[in-house]
């Protein structure tokens, strides 16, 4: 199934007060208005696809090679580019996706790059447990022992050790639209969508 | 403004102006729904503390109920709220009370707060609008192409 896409950038968390008086957390996300800018089709290309741009870019940013590829298509640059399913087959080049291609109370997933959280340890990285802060524990947050002794005689691969968390792409699913704010293009989200203020992320029916 | 202030104006449920200041003694008067059936609970006590901004701003009433001390938080622009009402206006002298919950009897009381004191803070003593539903909701259409 085609499944209706787009991009836009997280603004931030709020709440929604619902009719019976429930408050909700949400999360609030500009999407779009976006611009095919490709479409890609079986014959021409193998697969059938849409380019879709967001955000106007400075002619300056671009190199000569994508700014041509532009002028030649009439469509202004753009600073963001992502592939998307073809939903609707009447969608062009040039044409403008906006955020009412969503309805209120649907299903969708989020995709976004999460916030880096640093060199971690294996308590936040993974979860684990750790020890006991007190009586007499000199056992705290360590990671305990990585491994046995002359059989495997190696750390098996793949052993959670800390490192480098977060700033990966991760996808949030069965989250819903709460509410649609065409003229602003404003979508609310409820619950939370992966990333900072002012990042990209993708939405995806589900 | 910037984007989030923006939607959470137009968001908001109900008009409400913050009536009331931290050490104010307040009638809540709260829509309980019992199945199909409304009807309204009143509920009076003590704003110790108002926290947060926008749409999510609330409060918080304390007050003692058969000698246990209760405290119940408000979302300021919640839709169940039908009316507040100000009893008493408290002479204070910090934004957050809670050194109130270690304190009983007479020690747990505020001054309380009349004549010129009153007046010259700005906000209306007990002028409250009945929580009618915002009249203008946002447009439906608005091209955006």
């Amino acid at each position: 199934m085609m499944k209706k896409t787009l991009i836009g950038k997280k603004v931030g968390m709020s709440q929604y007060i619902l009719e019976d008086g429930t408050v909700c957390p949400v999360t609030i996300c500009e999407l779009g208005p976006c611009v095919v800018v490709q479409k890609k089709t079986v014959e021409k290309d193998g697969y059938a696809a849409l380019k879709i741009g967001y955000v106007d870019a400075k002619e300056k940013n671009l190199g000569k090679a994508l700014l041509g590829d532009y002028k030649k298509r009439n469509i202004s640059p753009k600073k963001i580019l992502r592939e998307i399913d073809v939903f609707d087959e009447s969608l062009q080049e040039g044409s403008v996706i906006s955020c009412d291609v969503f309805t209120e109370n649907q299903v969708v997933t989020v995709s976004g790059i999460s916030k880096g959280k640093g060199y971690a340890g294996v308590l936040k990285r993974h979860g684990f447990g750790g020890g006991r802060k007190s009586h007499g524990s000199d056992f705290h947050r360590a990671p305990g022992s990585i491994g046995a002794h002359t059989y495997p005689g190696e750390v098996w691969k793949g052993k959670k050790m800390p490192g480098r968390d977060g700033n990966k792409h991760i996808t949030v699913k069965n989250l819903k639209v709460v509410k649609i704010l065409k003229d602003k293009n404003i979508v609310l989200i409820s619950g939370a969508v992966p990333g900072r203020k002012d990042s990209i992320i993708t939405v995806k029916e589900k | 403004m910037n984007i989030k202030e923006a939607v959470e104006k137009e968001l908001m449920p109900v008009e409400r102006a913050l009536t009331f200041e931290v050490g104010d003694t307040v009638k809540v008067h709260y829509k309980i729904i019992e199945g199909t059936r409304e009807r309204i609970q009143i509920y009076e006590g003590l704003v110790i503390a108002i926290d947060n901004k926008g749409i999510g701003k609330s409060f918080t009433v304390r007050r003692i109920s058969y000698d246990v001390g209760v405290e119940r938080i408000f979302p300021l622009y919640s839709t169940r709220i039908a009316k507040i009402e100000v009893m008493r206006k408290g002479r204070i002298r910090r934004g957050k009370l809670y050194f109130l919950r270690e304190r009983t009897g007479k020690s747990a009381k505020l001054k309380e707060r009349r004549g010129k004191a009153v007046a010259r803070t700005t906000i209306p003593k007990t002028v409250e609008p009945a929580a009618a539903p915002k009249t203008a909701e946002p447009v439906e259409g608005g091209d955006n192409a």
